[in-house]
């Protein structure tokens, strides 16, 4: 199962309906929902953090969150 | 504030523009930036609604939503929960950005939900056409119940309509909630809890039990039964999702109806700029490219200025000198307040420059992309990526930049970034570096570009960022705190900075940074001029004992004179203090006239400049009018019959004014911050010996 963390640069994904426990609230909130679109626009040059763009927020997270959630790639 | 004004709390995500609004309903000031987390801390301004009716209007830290995961959060909470008819607010007004609503819109239904009257106020609306976006705003009020207003805070459009929505909303006092929370998650479990109290809202019963947070107001039995809830943690937490997740189900809903983005608008300028700003190699160079400039310019923009400003004064003080009758009073103006004042504002030039550099930087967000490549840095160092924000903005001054850390949700890695600080060099740093720079390094440029003084002063503020890394490092190591480390940052949209907002930023803190060292440079001047020309019996033979001494060496008129001012200087109480602490000070390659500097500057740093100028004209005789620079340059050390301020006494001073912490209002914020004495007690020590040894070793190598 591929997860947020396995997306290349550009590559987009869908969010998996099974990963709502694994999101963080906050991230919930900040529109990381089940169902929506991901892209990744940018990871920084040590690998970590990593850049996306999800329901039109742009955010910052860690690899370590980004691993929890599982997407479907498109 | 009277009892008919209508309260009104400013709340919306960070980087809305609330602060923005505010300054214009209220006609202050505020700080505005473009990076989520500028404004910490609660602040009231008072704004003319009509003719008849003001508004206390208070303005809030931004948050995604009611639930709080850091300091600067939990104040809007708290400050919804509280049900307190003087203090809570009467009407909230939402601000939320035009470019993204949807987000914006959760916690607008959260906060409907809390049945207090509620204004939405979208924001940014000048940016609608060129991103596409349009709105039904009649279906919009419909759908939401609520009445919307359509604004630009930068622009200054729509203010009056939010002003006149403000006073609609108080008087029809409409309060509904949106979503609610029972319908679909839970209802059973949702009516237990209702049931629970008739007073609140179940929102707020709902709050209550999630966030642990309980208003005076609620009985001790309520309370029991609600702590109830509280046992089936998972249970909490499934439902917390589930109630994001239904709610932006309604959002949705909603906006399908009213808003549209065409999507073919959209330009791409942001992720070209990503592209140069995060990229692996490019990033880092285009940031220390960045920082080597603004040092440049600090020293080649003010050069200029700043030899007006000196000359000026060391003008001024002998006009006043040839123009007031002698006296008492006349030396006390010309020895030690002008010379003393004299030191501080000639820094403003570059200061100035720094503050606007700074700036610019947080109005461009910039800032957050910084954010985002050190983040991985500052993690290895027991920080977060968050805390470059304070290191950043701590070159201007270290109080607002430790408030700034309230952004950062673990304790333990907010109260390094608090703790570290302080090695950042900030602008009251500046005049002491600028100044003994200008002595011992040659004004020369080095590969045709480069000036060498500004090299040399990039390398100190180098220097001080570096020990921060590293005393993060140590305290790191040895803390024994367990706070789970989490990093969500938003990336805001690059801007133009404002003008108008780079320019206010400019003048509030440089007129801060000039009346705050006044202040402090008025009351020392006085203390040390007085203490300086008064002394026990030994000042008064001072000069007797002089002429005695002399008397065979066929001294010329001036020399004479300049020895007695020396004795008399000697022998006043400040030279008697000054000298009792010589040899303390004596390794590190300083004097006693240093020696004193050194002290009043722990009140705060800037003050090292105007202290040196009031003890040295205190010294020279009357008729002279050099500047503060060239009375340093002329200083001569008699122990060797050399300058004073050589190579060697020029660096260990700047060592240790890099690491010693002099600053009290600092030491207080600090304290307020963690809420004990301990971690500026631990600062002050820590800090202080560091720049002992540190300057001590500086000065024995390099003598
Ligand atoms: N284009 C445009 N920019 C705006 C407008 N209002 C504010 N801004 C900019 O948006 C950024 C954020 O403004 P602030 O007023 O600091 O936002 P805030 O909501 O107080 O932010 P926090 O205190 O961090 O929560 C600044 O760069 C402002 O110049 C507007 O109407 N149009
Ligand atoms: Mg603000």
């Amino acid at each position: 199962m591929s997860t947020i963390a396995s997306l290349q640069i550009g590559e987009m994904g869908y969010i998996s309906e099974e990963a709502l426990d694994f999101i963080p609230l906050k991230l919930l909130e900040m529109g990381c929902l089940p169902g929506a679109e991901v892209k990744l626009v940018q990871i920084a040059p040590l690998k970590d953090p990593i850049y996306i763009c999800v329901n039109g927020s742009h955010l910052a997270i860690r690899k370590e969150t980004a691993a929890q959630i599982q997407i479907l790639k498109s | 504030m009277s009892k008919n004004d209508i309260k009104v709390a400013l709340i919306g995500n960070p980087n809305t523009g609330k602060t923005s609004l505010f300054n214009q309903l209220t006609g202050l000031n505020q700080k505005v930036g473009n990076y989520p987390g500028i404004t910490v801390d609660k602040k009231e301004g008072v704004s003319k609604l009509s003719s008849t009716q003001n508004a206390v209007i208070t303005d809030l830290p931004g948050t995604y939503s009611i639930n709080p995961t850091s300091l600067d959060e939990s104040i809007v909470l708290k400050t919804l929960l509280k049900k307190d008819i003087a203090t809570s607010p009467d009407v909230i007004l939402v601000v939320a950005d035009v470019e993204n609503l949807k987000r914006n819109l959760l916690l607008f239904s959260q906060i409907k939900d809390l049945e207090i009257p509620t204004v939405l106020a979208i924001n940014m609306v000048d940016q609608m056409v060129k991103k596409g976006i349009s709105i039904d705003l009649t279906a919009l009020e419909k759908e939401l119940n609520t009445e919307v207003v359509l604004i630009s805070a930068r622009k200054n459009q729509g203010i009056q309509e939010v002003k006149e929505a403000i006073i609609r909303c108080y008087v029809t006092a409409k309060a509904s909630p949106l979503c609610g929370i029972n319908h679909q998650i839970d209802p059973d479990y949702f009516d237990a809890l209702k049931k629970i109290s008739p007073n609140y809202s179940l929102y707020e019963l709902w709050l209550m039990v999630t966030q642990n947070n309980f208003p005076d107001t609620i009985s001790s039995k309520e309370k029991e039964q609600l702590l109830e809830f509280k046992k089936d943690v998972s249970k909490l937490k499934k439902y917390q999702h589930k109630e994001t997740i239904y709610r932006y189900q309604e959002i949705n809903k909603i906006l399908k109806k009213t808003y549209i983005v065409d999507k073919t608008k959209a330009t791409d300028l942001r992720s070209r700029l990503d592209k140069i700003f995060t990229h692996k190699i490019f990033g880092y160079v285009f940031f220390v490219f960045l920082l080597l400039l603004i040092f440049q310019s600090i020293f080649d923009w003010a050069s200029f200025p700043m030899d007006f400003i000196d000359g000026t004064f060391a003008k001024l003080s002998n006009y006043v000198k040839s123009n007031l009758p002698a006296g008492v009073f006349t030396d006390l103006l010309t020895e030690g307040i002008i010379p003393g004042i004299g030191g501080v504002l000639i820094f403003i030039p570059q200061i100035a420059i720094l503050f606007m550099f700074i700036a610019i930087l947080e109005e461009t967000g910039y800032m957050s992309r910084v954010v985002f490549l050190m983040d991985k840095i500052m993690r290895r160092f027991g920080m977060n990526g968050k805390s470059i924000i304070p290191l950043i903005s701590g070159t201007a001054c270290a109080i607002p930049a430790i408030m700034a850390t309230r952004t950062i949700s673990s304790w333990k890695e907010r109260l390094i970034t608090i703790l570290v600080t302080p090695f950042t060099t900030c602008s009251a740093r500046l005049p002491v570096y600028a100044i003994l720079i200008a002595l011992i390094i040659p004004n020369k440029k080095i590969f045709g570009f480069l000036n060498l003084q500004g090299l040399v002063l990039l390398f100190l503020y180098a220097l001080g960022f570096a020990t921060a890394i590293l005393a993060a490092y140590i305290l790191n190591k040895t803390l024994k705190i367990k706070s789970k480390s989490f990093f969500v940052v938003e990336m805001p949209n690059y801007k133009l900075p404002s003008v108008k907002n780079v320019f206010f930023e400019v003048v509030e803190k440089t007129k801060s940074f000039v009346f705050e060292a006044g202040k402090i440079i008025l009351a020392l001047s006085i203390v040390l001029w007085f203490l300086a020309s008064n002394g026990p019996s030994s000042f008064d033979n001072a000069e007797k004992n002089t002429i005695e001494n002399v008397a065979n060496q066929n001294l010329s008129d001036d020399e004479l004179q300049q020895k007695i001012a020396s004795a008399k200087l000697e022998n006043s109480y400040i030279g008697i203090l000054g000298k009792t602490i010589e040899p303390t000070i004596k390794p590190l390659g300083y004097d006693w006239k240093i020696g004193i500097a050194l002290i009043t500057s722990f009140a705060a740093r800037e003050v090292f400049v105007g202290t040196l100028a009031t003890i040295y004209s205190v010294e020279a005789d009357d008729e002279d009018t050099s500047t503060i620079k060239q009375k340093m340059a002329s200083e001569i050390n008699i122990d060797t019959g050399k300058n004073r301020f050589n190579f060697p006494v020029g660096m260990s001073l700047m060592v240790f004014y890099a690491f010693a912490m002099q600053c009290m209002a600092t030491l207080a914020i600090v304290k307020r911050e963690t809420k004990t004495w301990k971690w500026p007690l631990i600062q002050l020590f820590g800090m202080g010996l560091l720049a002992y040894i540190s300057s001590l070793i500086t000065y024995q190598i390099l003598s």
